[in-house]
């Protein structure tokens, strides 16, 4: 691994995004209209303050899993991917060039997000605004790795699409936005300490609700990153220069 | 001894991919600074033949050495330039960024951008997205990315597939400025036509080597008046052979 290439690759899938401006407005803009479409449809109850932090986790996450998927898809496909193989690039020059572009995104994105739902929808922050920006950062590097992992088992677009509810859903469900996880039946309270999302989720709320929980939600953080480390290692090992 | 006159070496070369086996333990041997046309029709094995040579390919027996060392080497993948049959390029970029990616990965000087642009004849359109080409233009570009880092051999799938007879031309000049310069090309083609401007020719049928030849060589030896003719032949001759 090289910084340069690493650097090099970063750049390139950049451009790429760079040449594509209604990608990146919407990838800026969507998540902010839906925190604020939530905000609106739950104005006058306590429900915005409740869910609106996991929001700002959840939207990251997906929008990085289906962005990321989808290039590397294409870059398995077009035939680019055997061509960098074939070259002086190490694996993980490949992987980290997405993560760090793909991360640039995703903080340009909590950035927008996050402002918007603290300052114009209203959402109350206990504890420190940045700490939310961080948490939905990480959320779109485990979105990234996780989708770099999925389309090695993708054939082709659809095929990648689909593996959004799978892998996204679940995680949804149970990571305690609609249900606080303890008050769960206990098989699903065990299989909810398995999945990523829920100690963003966690994370997110204890922002949101207490002011000095900093140690709890970096603790948090740390799980996730773990999640998103193994993603990125099953994902290396599906790059194989040589095949079958 | 390592006999560095080969650029390319292949001892009982078997690969298999899945259930098939697509070469079944053929030797090859590519001479260096030679133009080497890989003939045959689709589906004979040229493609799995050069992926295992530039080391995309595992191989399933026997050995195959490159400039010395064995194929898919980490210190070959600066050395060999590939180029896929479909074009392996980013849509989304344009020409120039293209190929200044792919010479950041070779380490490659910032130079070898503008004089490959203008060796496969894309200086009119260098600053376009590569999506808005045409389909000769893009396989160009990926001719251009081979050429980056002047790799000291050139595996070219079907290079010249799509183009017009004048660009032909002038990329097969370009080809043979390559190999007097020193480099060695490997080229597939199912044209024919294309055979006489190599220095040798190895055809692939099913999974094998039915000749190992010059151009003039293939032709006095089958008293062929062309190397269409002197395909037909040499494949009447082992159909024979085998009954």
């Amino acid at each position: 691994m090289s910084p340069r290439l690493t650097l090099a690759t970063a750049g390139r899938i950049l451009t790429q995004v760079r040449h594509d401006p209604r990608t990146i407005v919407l990838l800026l803009v969507v998540p902010a209209l839906l925190v604020g479409l939530i905000a609106w449809i739950f104005d006058d109850t306590p429900v915005f303050d409740e869910v609106g932090p996991a929001m700002l986790g959840l939207f990251p996450f997906i929008v990085m899993f289906l962005v990321t998927s989808i290039t590397t898809l294409r870059e398995r496909r077009s035939g680019t991917l055997e061509r960098l193989l074939a070259l002086p690039l190490g694996k993980g020059d490949l992987i980290g060039g997405y993560a760090l572009a793909f991360g640039l995104l995703a903080t340009l994105q909590a950035l927008v997000a996050v402002a918007w739902a603290v300052w114009v929808c209203g959402l109350s922050v206990e504890g420190e605004v940045w700490l939310l920006v961080v948490v939905a950062v990480v959320n779109g590097l485990l979105g990234t790795m996780l989708g770099l992992l999925a389309s090695a088992f993708a054939a082709n677009e659809f095929q990648v699409v689909q593996f959004m509810p799978l892998v996204v859903a679940p995680q949804v469900l149970l990571g305690g936005i609609f249900l606080a996880r303890d008050e769960m039946p206990d098989v699903l309270h065990a299989i909810s300490d398995w999945l990523p999302l829920s100690y963003s989720v966690d994370a997110l709320s204890l922002v949101s609700s207490e002011s000095d929980a900093t140690g709890d939600v970096l603790l948090d953080l740390l799980v996730v990153g773990v999640f998103a480390l193994g993603a990125l290692v099953l994902a290396a090992l599906t790059l194989r220069r040589r095949t079958r | 001894m390592v006999n560095y006159s080969e650029a390319v070496v292949a001892t009982g070369l078997v690969i298999r991919r899945g259930r098939v086996e697509v070469l079944h333990g053929i030797d090859v041997h590519v001479p260096s600074g030679q133009i080497v046309g890989l003939l045959g029709p689709s589906g004979s094995g040229k493609t799995t033949l050069m992926r295992t040579i530039v080391g995309a390919q595992r191989i399933t027996a026997g050995e195959v050495r490159v400039l010395g060392r064995p194929a898919g080497e980490r210190s070959l993948r600066s050395a060999v330039g590939y180029m896929s049959q479909s074009p392996a390029i980013y849509d989304d970029l344009t020409v120039e960024q293209n190929l200044d990616y792919f010479r950041r990965v070779l380490r490659a000087p910032r130079a070898d951008v503008a004089r490959v642009i203008q060796e496969v004849g894309l200086g009119e359109v260098a600053t376009r997205m590569v999506a808005n080409l045409s389909g000769g233009q893009r396989s160009r570009v990926s001719l251009g990315i081979a050429l980056l880092g002047t790799p000291r051999l050139l595996v070219l799938d079907e290079p010249t597939v799509g183009l017009d007879p004048a660009l032909r031309q002038e990329l097969w000049e370009l080809f043979r400025r390559l190999a007097d310069s020193g480099a060695t090309l490997l080229v597939s083609s199912h044209v024919m036509d294309e055979a006489r401007r190599c220095d040798r020719l190895l055809l692939v049928r099913d999974g094998r080597i039915v000749a190992d030849d010059t151009p003039s060589g293939l032709l006095t030896a089958t008293g062929a008046t062309d190397h269409d003719d002197a395909f037909l032949r040499i494949i009447a001759h082992e159909t024979e052979a085998a009954a």
